[in-house]
């Protein structure tokens, strides 16, 4: 099929029609330019969107049993939901988010099919595989009569053992991933091959550099599981360093929410622009931004470790500095983002300071979907300067402080431009119409509410000192001394707020559900996929920004520099000592 | 490359932001003194902890509280679902002396966090987490394990007392 593109950038410049079944026209959607791409989107996005019910059911349970105020699983249950709620959301829901949303991102900006149907049946099938896999053996936890299990936390952190299968899940699923990331580079030597002078169509890129970022640091937790944790879990080696197995948990483990992140800045760039009325301020700065992900994101996985011992305040200290100037990308983000909103206002007519801010079309809830997860996002940064400073940390580390923070990045800026985009997107890869609209364009502000109570309870009961992960934070022997308000009062937010959270997600669920069931196919639809010409163009830009090849040279030499000498003490001791045997035993 | 005069402006000033974030990262180090937690508490086989072996520990010893010439010195084993010492009875130290603590554990990855402040370590098998602490003034603490253990953790808390130096009374040297 012949698509009409923009000769440098993957933005279509020409409209095409269709027939609809009624008669009339309609804009050609992604559905029917790329079926097959459509379709397997839309699998990716349909088990997303399953594991973030499944995910959100147990972060109600947690909400309201921590607080204490309705228990209906036993606390030594509590862990196997929690450990369930990390996975599916953290894990599940966003890699199959973010691979549904690529495949669409990459095949739209570069107009050519995925070219190995095989290959993506593959790696479909291996993430899906390894997703029943690690889920089943979290919910045997709470059935005594399944001889397995996986209390383990989303961290798995050793000596703590699951079982073997879990771990086998886990590494299925990021090999499936990278699996998906091959479709997409082969998508684009195609492309390549036969437009040999032009820059690389911006979401490609993005996708590209995201995926250079997640094969780096996802080695690190493969390496984990692969030759430390499965051997370990099936008895083949009797002990493992603790120490180790967690700092290459960390490698990965803070690299892993630039991989949730990217796709929501991928949508902030090249969509939000768009819905706001507008075009992306720049197309250069836009690159700079994911570039610089690629080489900061995984040598500063260390910051997780600020509290731990076995590892020297020097390489604390450069995991720091690195953290800091990763701040750099996000900074330059917001700026696009506001920008890009505020260009969009004022094209369609928008005056004054900031009056043009309720001009915005926050009756849509593609838009206000994202702009609401712009704004959690930058409350999130904010906390997250206070987890990278190295001392202050020490205040609020495994606090609740903690999940109060990531609450706003992954389970906001990520799930809930995810949900925003889903309104937008889901039209154009099934052809049906978005149903229960009234329900949608509420949704966005009942998570935003929901979350304001939620996270602001939590990092004010984590400055009192309440921990995370715990299924009873009520002491004999500790007091918590609330610097604002009071611990009752961030109960009951937490409670209320979760509790919003939920019916959000099930408003979600709802709508996406009936534009399955109810929508017809081949109806004229609401939105467009076409995406504006940036006001600067990459044309302006060096081309050495295109050049993949030397970023992912530069930013595995920053990795050997944060972390060789560090692994390389940690092993000379024994790869497997100082050794834990498993937990229980 | 054309960047727009606001956008060079605003990475200026995020360049200036994040410069004077690490520096105060390095004032809190090298003024006030705030140290981190690091490998100068050495490693212990889990397994010597586990057997209650500490004789055979180049780093650890038997837990309690020691009055040393050099200040008093803490060895805590946290260990599925108590502080030892810390959860049976509490750990008394002295106002206004420099507490060396020592913390390990035998079986998983514990966290030990005097609530509400930043005494906050991780405990890992393997590890002595080593970090010294000045009380200005005599109160209770209580210690929670911060780090999830397995299904006893929420149970797992312990006190950390501070007394007047003329009630302190260490263990043997």
């Amino acid at each position: 099929m012949a698509t009409e593109h923009g000769s440098e950038t993957g933005f279509e410049t020409e409209q095409e029609f269709v027939e609809t079944e009624d008669g009339t026209r309609r804009r050609l959607a992604f559905v029917d330019r790329f079926p097959e791409a459509a379709r397997t989107a839309r699998i990716c996005l349909w088990i997303a969107f399953a594991a973030f019910g499944v995910g959100a059911l147990f972060g109600l349970i947690q909400a309201l049993h921590r607080t204490n105020t309705l228990r209906i699983i036993s606390s030594a249950d509590y862990y196997t939901i929690l450990t369930g709620h990390g996975v599916l959301l953290a894990l599940v829901f966003t890699t199959f988010g973010i691979a549904g949303l690529f495949h669409w991102a990459n095949t739209r900006s570069l107009g050519v099919s995925p070219t190995s149907r095989r290959l993506t049946q593959g790696w479909l099938w291996t993430m899906s595989i390894g997703t029943l896999l690690a889920a089943g053996t979290i919910v045997a936890g709470l059935f005594d009569w399944i001889p397995a299990s996986a209390d383990v936390l989303y961290t798995f952190y050793a000596p703590l053992e699951a079982h073997p299968l879990f771990y086998v899940g886990a590494a299925l699923l990021i090999v499936g991933s990278w699996g998906a990331g091959l479709d997409w580079f082969l998508q684009y030597r195609e492309w390549r091959s036969h437009n040999p002078d032009a820059r690389i169509p911006l979401q490609s890129f993005m996708v590209m550099t995201t995926m250079l970022m997640w094969y780096l640091s996802s080695a690190g937790v493969a390496i984990e599981v692969v030759f430390f944790l499965i051997p370990w879990s099936l008895g083949l080696i009797s002990q493992v360093d603790p120490l180790l197995t967690r700092t290459l948990f960390w490698y990965f483990g803070h690299p892993v929410v630039y991989f949730w992140l990217l796709p929501a800045y991928v949508v902030w760039y090249t969509v939000l622009p768009k819905l706001s009325g507008g075009r992306l301020f720049s197309d250069p700065l836009a690159r700079v931004t994911f570039v610089l992900f690629l080489l900061l994101s995984t040598p500063v996985g260390f910051h997780h470790q600020y509290t731990d011992p076995g590892i020297a305040s020097g390489y604390k200290l450069v995991a720091m500095t690195n953290t800091m100037f990763l701040l750099l990308p996000s900074l330059l983000t917001l700026f696009t983002v506001v920008a890009s909103m505020e260009h969009g206002a004022r094209q369609q007519g928008s005056t004054g300071r900031l009056a043009w801010l309720k001009d915005l079309p926050w009756e849509r809830p593609e838009f206000s979907g994202i702009a609401l997860a712009g704004i959690m996002f930058a409350a999130g940064g904010f906390s997250g300067m206070i987890n990278a400073g190295m001392n202050i940390n020490y205040l609020i580390h495994n606090t609740l402080w903690v999940p109060g923070h990531f609450h706003l990045t992954v389970g906001t800026a990520y799930a809930l431009t995810l949900m925003a985009i889903a309104y937008w997107l889901v039209p154009q890869l099934t052809g049906k119409r978005l149903q229960f609209r009234g329900l949608a364009a509420v949704q966005p502000f009942v998570w935003f509410v929901g979350m304001v109570l939620m996270s602001n309870a939590m990092h004010r009961g984590g400055l009192a000192g309440i921990p995370r992960r715990t299924a009873e934070p009520q002491y004999d022997m500790v007091s918590f001394d609330a610097v604002v308000g009071t611990v009752g009062e961030m109960r009951l937010q937490i409670a209320i707020g979760g509790t919003l959270l939920f019916v959000g997600a099930v408003m979600f669920l709802a709508v996406m559900f009936g534009t399955w069931a109810l929508g017809k196919p081949n109806s004229r639809l609401r939105v467009n996929g076409t995406i504006p010409e940036p006001l600067s163009g990459p044309e302006e830009s060096p081309r050495v920004l295109d050049n993949l090849k030397l970023w992912t040279a530069i930013a595995i030499m920053l990795v050997l520099l944060a972390y060789g000498i560090p692994l390389y003490d940690m092993v000379a001791d024994g790869l497997l000592s100082p050794g834990s045997v498993p937990f229980p035993e | 490359m054309h960047v727009h005069r606001f956008e060079r402006l605003w990475f200026g000033a995020s360049l200036v932001l994040i410069v004077a974030f690490i520096g105060t990262i390095i004032y809190g180090a090298v003024g006030p003194g705030i140290a981190m937690v690091d490998d100068s508490g050495g490693t212990v086989e889990p397994s010597v902890i586990a057997d209650g072996e500490y004789e055979q520990a180049d780093n650890f010893r038997e837990p309690g509280v020691y009055d040393t010439e050099d200040g008093v010195d803490v060895y805590v084993v946290a260990r599925q679902y108590f502080f030892q010492p810390g959860t049976s009875e509490p750990i008394r130290v002295p106002a206004g002396e420099e507490i060396s603590f020592h913390v390990t554990s035998p079986d998983v990855t514990h966290g030990f966090n005097l609530a509400g402040t930043n005494v906050n370590t991780m405990v890992i098998p393997g590890q002595v987490a080593e970090f010294s602490v000045t009380f200005e003034e005599t109160g209770e603490h209580g210690i929670v394990c911060h780090e999830y253990c397995g299904d006893g953790h929420h149970t797992m808390e312990g006190q950390v007392v501070v007394v007047e130096q003329s009630e302190f009374e260490g263990g043997e040297n």
